[in-house]
């Protein structure tokens, strides 16, 4: 186990940077982190800029609210449009917008709309409001379903009878192995993710070594974690092994949470299948409320009208959540879509890949200029972000 | 949503453990406690990842003090989710167990 004073050192940083490019050659490598935790810290850290240019960092499906597909929201802005509904979301959700507005749009005409911390902030409203019927719209992977899950048991054990939850769990293995089905990108492997692995462990990803041949390594948050998860994948590599490794064992162990995969075997099953953003849809990759909570799941006790609503034209998340594009290659980042007015998921929450690149990549070069300005050196190429920032 | 943010345990507030008082962020609140079995049981005084008001597992010190670090220069996205933590009304210390008082303490 490595000691925290380590993790910030720049020079280990720069020795680390320099050993992956001694041993990265001249091939061109792909990389994955799958969480958007993970390309939260990259973009805010400049870990692209230490990387050489032939190690490529691909940003993944991993960020909950950006997967939401649009019908998924128009259902769950028609639940919040129920005058007998108070409509609890987390804050992430709130400036997605829908085929007809936003979360944000239906309580400016006046639709019950809160957001919480907590799902059990919502159970609480609906301990308050007995004459309410009061929905929680779960997102999140397997690191936040757990808490929807003790939420619904104890909502259950103390007969709370207005209380539902608009399911729209997902789960990390389905839509990696989508992406190693995808022709369109050709990967040497993953940083798998950390919370999500602290619940689920480390052998779910055991497939994707043995039947992909790829090598993942579960990684932490920190900038010294994500390069030397980048190291591991690279070493496996070049000593042809592929493992599932666990970088973050500090946090992770290898058969996970087992108290957390239990209640999410007692409250959930597996959909037969869920519609992902920019993934279309995806067998057994999100769970809903099983039989024995069939009263709680407002899917069932609500109409909504789950229609399928294609992606506006001009958005091109599905292709920055499959690592297709890179986000400043989106037609309308950074002009007509921004984090102030959002067009797609990615820009939205501060863990999709556009919001963040948007974010920390104005804010590095802002510096870089400064810095430029302050030492009389050349002004720096003019990389796309500037061009788009016209 | 996605923020996992470290937290002191001080106590259990139920003998099942259900509950627990922590320090995070600066003030004392409530969080679900029923995760913490097995390799990731903890006692008061240990530190804890605490995620949408239930506390997902227990990590060391230097995690802890580490990662408040890195959240402290993450800016708005922890600083929001800190201010989402102080007006969570479920995390106010008045769910759990017969006469506890409803206080949120300032630390």
């Amino acid at each position: 186990m490595k000691f925290a004073d380590e993790f910030r050192d720049a020079d280990l940083a720069r020795s680390l940077a320099a050993r992956i490019t001694a041993e990265a050659g001249d091939r061109h490598w792909k990389i994955m982190e799958v969480c958007g935790g993970h390309t939260h810290t990259i973009f805010k850290y400049g870990i692209e800029d230490l990387l050489p240019g032939n190690v490529e960092l691909v940003h993944g499906p991993g960020c909950p609210v950006c997967v939401i597909p649009m019908g998924r929201l128009d259902d769950g802005i028609a639940l919040a449009k129920d005058n007998d509904v108070i409509f609890t979301c987390f804050g992430d959700l709130m400036r997605v917008p829908g085929s007809d507005g936003s979360l944000l749009d239906a309580k400016a005409a006046g639709a019950d709309v809160r957001m919480v911390y907590s799902p059990l902030d919502s159970l609480k409203i609906a301990r308050e409001n007995p004459d309410k019927q009061v929905v929680f719209y779960a997102i999140g992977f397997e690191t936040t379903a757990p808490s929807t899950a003790l939420t619904l048991l104890r909502a259950k054990a103390e007969g709370v009878r207005n209380f539902f939850v608009f399911c729209n769990h997902v789960t990390i293995i389905p839509p990696m192995k989508a992406i190693l089905d995808s022709p369109d990108l050709r990967l040497d492997g993953f940083l798998g993710p950390g919370h999500v692995s602290t619940v689920v462990g480390v052998r779910p990803y055991e497939f994707v070594t043995r039947t992909y041949a790829k090598p993942v390594v579960v990684v932490g948050f920190e900038p010294l974690d994500i390069l030397q998860g980048v190291h591991m994948v690279i070493r496996q590599v070049l000593e042809g092994r592929c493992e599932v490794e666990n970088q973050y064992t500090r946090v992770v162990h290898e058969d996970g949470n087992p108290k957390a995969l239990e209640v999410l075997a007692k409250v959930f099953k597996v959909r037969p299948h869920f519609e992902w953003r920019g993934l279309g849809f995806i067998s057994q990759s999100a769970l809903e409320l099983n039989d024995d909570f069939a009263g709680f799941d407002a899917e069932r006790v609500f109409t909504v009208p789950g229609i399928r609503v294609a992606d506006p034209k001009s958005c091109q998340c599905g292709e920055v959540l499959k690592g297709v594009l890179k986000p400043w290659e989106c037609k309308v980042f950074g002009t007509a879509c921004t984090p102030e007015t959002p067009i797609g998921t990615c820009m939205v929450s501060s863990e999709g890949a556009c919001a963040a690149y948007y974010n920390f990549g104005r804010y590095s070069r802002a510096r870089d200029r400064e810095r430029v300005l302050a030492n009389g050196e050349a002004e720096p190429a003019i990389t796309p972000i500037a061009v788009r920032a016209g | 949503m996605c923020l996992a943010i470290p937290a002191k345990l001080v106590e259990y507030v139920d003998a099942d453990r259900t509950y627990g008082k922590v320090e995070l962020g600066g003030v004392r609140r409530q969080v679900n406690t029923s995760l913490l079995v097995g390799e990731d049981a903890a006692e008061p005084g240990d530190y804890v990842l605490v995620h949408v008001g239930f506390a997902l597992s227990a990590i060391s010190e230097a995690e802890a003090n580490e990662t408040l670090r890195i959240l402290e220069e993450m800016g708005p996205a922890y600083t929001d989710e800190l201010q989402q933590i102080r007006q969570s009304e479920a995390m106010e210390l008045e769910l759990v167990g017969p006469g506890y008082r409803k206080q949120v303490t300032e630390i």
